[in-house]
């Protein structure tokens, strides 16, 4: 029999704040997490984009001598925010082997090798640090996060550029609801604010270049945008089966309704512009909800702020939720917190789950002049969702085609 | 200048502190890096790879099993001073 799944711990640490909380009150605060790079290695490189949106909170700042040490940058944020999830579920007793870990990250440890190549070739083989395999492996957030939990039924990483956090928190929710496993840490990370990735989708075109208004340069929607915003952090969640936390009486957010993975097979950066694939996985995550189209009142939106892909997911909304979709309060949060790539479905899933337990959509910044091509019911300031029972789906989409939703209802 | 051996050991205290985390006036010759410092591998492959830095000598991966305590690491480096 399946399992009810529900979300019983959040944690987050991001450019908007070094926590869940304060994240969540400078988004409704319609604060931006943007901000020019100070770094020597801007100037250096001559860097095309010259901001970012750097967590809120240095890592080095809340970990161990050790743990700070050991561990890429990715694994920091994944440590901070899955310690906070953790502790905010109550620390819950579990079996170790009824506990499992699915933590994302779209590149992995980019600081750790890039280092490490620079001191291969500047200073030779030996003086290689002998973690650095384990500190660069994508798969280290989720081992970091196992570890500190005792988590022994598995630590999985979904590896799906931006979609990888949902797809992550899509994996879990599958693995609890087949009865697998009890209680599932899930999310994602990414810290990729490095010379190297910012030229590197600066050459593809993807990135913002508005260098002289950086908290004005991620604009989902808006007809003036010219690109994403990168941003580093990480989000988790704690899902685990209702029977689980009913029966230690825990608190809970929100359920998790459904889930759905998809592929365009159509081009390796550019969206499908029909957006079929992405359509159908909306539709699958509702669908498996046991709910109908007509029952979603909030959606966070992928909207990362480019031309081409705001307008992709939109085809997609279109094509889903037909004259409904006019009902719909969207958000586009990356407005405010950038885009954390691999981390970035994890923050989203927890606004979402946020936006029914508290009953309020969060604001999309920056969209002064919203393209006319866009009939969307954007969220501009932080609006109250009616209803009990209400359901909302976050989507994440990445390079590869990749296309993951899932669905959450309010419990409350 | 070649070191002497009590200047070797406050040297390497400080590479391991810098390491670990391990108060610096805890690490004394008679400590062995696994049992007593708790020290992996890993950690112990960084502090030598340092020491050979600071100290400007030669320490073959080969030698690196022999060094089981502070003392024998403080040994080995006042000698390959020359």
């Amino acid at each position: 029999m399946l399992k009810k799944v529900v979300v019983t711990g959040i944690g987050a640490t991001t450019p908007l704040g070094g926590d869940s909380k304060s994240t969540w009150e400078n988004l409704l605060a319609g604060k931006s997490g943007i901000s020019t790079l100070t770094q020597e290695w801007v100037a250096t490189h001559e860097l095309p984009v010259t901001f970012a949106g750097q967590a809120k909170t240095p890592a080095k700042e809340v970990l161990t001598l050790q743990e700070a040490k050991r561990l890429d940058p990715s694994s920091q944020f994944a440590l901070i925010a899955a310690r906070e999830a953790w502790a905010d579920a109550g620390s819950p007793e579990v079996d170790p082997e009824r506990l499992a870990v699915d933590y994302a990250t779209g590149i992995g440890g980019v600081w750790t090798l890039l280092d490490a190549y620079d001191v291969l070739k500047e200073r030779g083989p030996r003086r290689v640090l002998p973690m650095t395999v384990p500190m660069l492996m994508p798969n280290g957030p989720a081992a970091a996060i196992g570890m500190d939990i005792s988590a022994r039924a598995g630590v999985r990483t979904a590896v799906s550029a931006c979609a990888s956090g949902t797809e992550a928190i899509a994996n879990a929710f599958n693995r609890i609801r087949n009865g697998e496993v009890d209680v599932v840490v899930a999310g994602g990370s990414e810290a990729a604010i490095h010379p190297l990735p910012i030229a590197a989708f600066a050459a593809m075109q993807a990135l913002s270049k508005r260098n002289d208004a950086p908290e004005k340069a991620s604009r989902p929607y808006d007809i003036d945008r010219d690109g994403f915003v990168m941003g580093e952090g990480g989000g988790a969640l704690v899902l685990e089966s209702e029977e689980h936390a009913l029966a230690r009486g825990a608190k809970i957010y929100a359920e998790v309704v459904g889930a759905s993975v998809t592929s365009d097979a159509y081009h390796i950066t550019a969206p499908d512009p029909e957006g079929s694939a992405a359509a159908r996985a909306m539709i699958g995550a509702i669908e498996q909800s046991g709910s109908s189209i007509t029952d979603v009142v909030h959606i966070n939106a992928h909207a990362t702020s480019t031309p081409v892909g705001d307008i992709a997911e939109y085809n997609a909304l279109k094509r889903v939720f037909g004259d409904h979709l006019s009902k719909i309060a969207v958000s586009a949060t990356k407005s405010s917190t950038g885009h954390l790539l691999g981390g970035a479905g994890a923050i989203e899933a927890i606004f979402t789950v946020l936006a029914l337990h508290e009953r309020t959509a969060p604001p999309t910044i920056n969209l002064d002049n919203p393209d006319p091509s866009i009939d969307l019911d954007v969220v501009t300031s932080p609006r109250k969702l009616e209803g009990s029972n209400i359901l909302a789906i976050t989507n994440s989409f990445g390079f590869g085609g990749h296309n993951a939703v899932v669905a959450f209802r309010s419990t409350n | 200048m070649a070191l002497s051996a009590s200047e070797v050991l406050a040297g390497l205290a400080e590479i391991v502190t810098d390491e670990t985390g391990i108060a610096t006036d805890a690490i004394a010759l008679d400590k062995s890096f696994t049992d007593d410092l708790d020290i992996d591998s890993i950690s112990m492959m960084t502090i030598v790879v340092n020491a050979e830095d600071r100290f400007d000598v030669k320490i073959p991966d080969d030698e690196v099993k022999n060094l089981l305590t502070v003392g024998d690491a403080v040994n080995y480096i006042t000698k390959a001073q020359g």
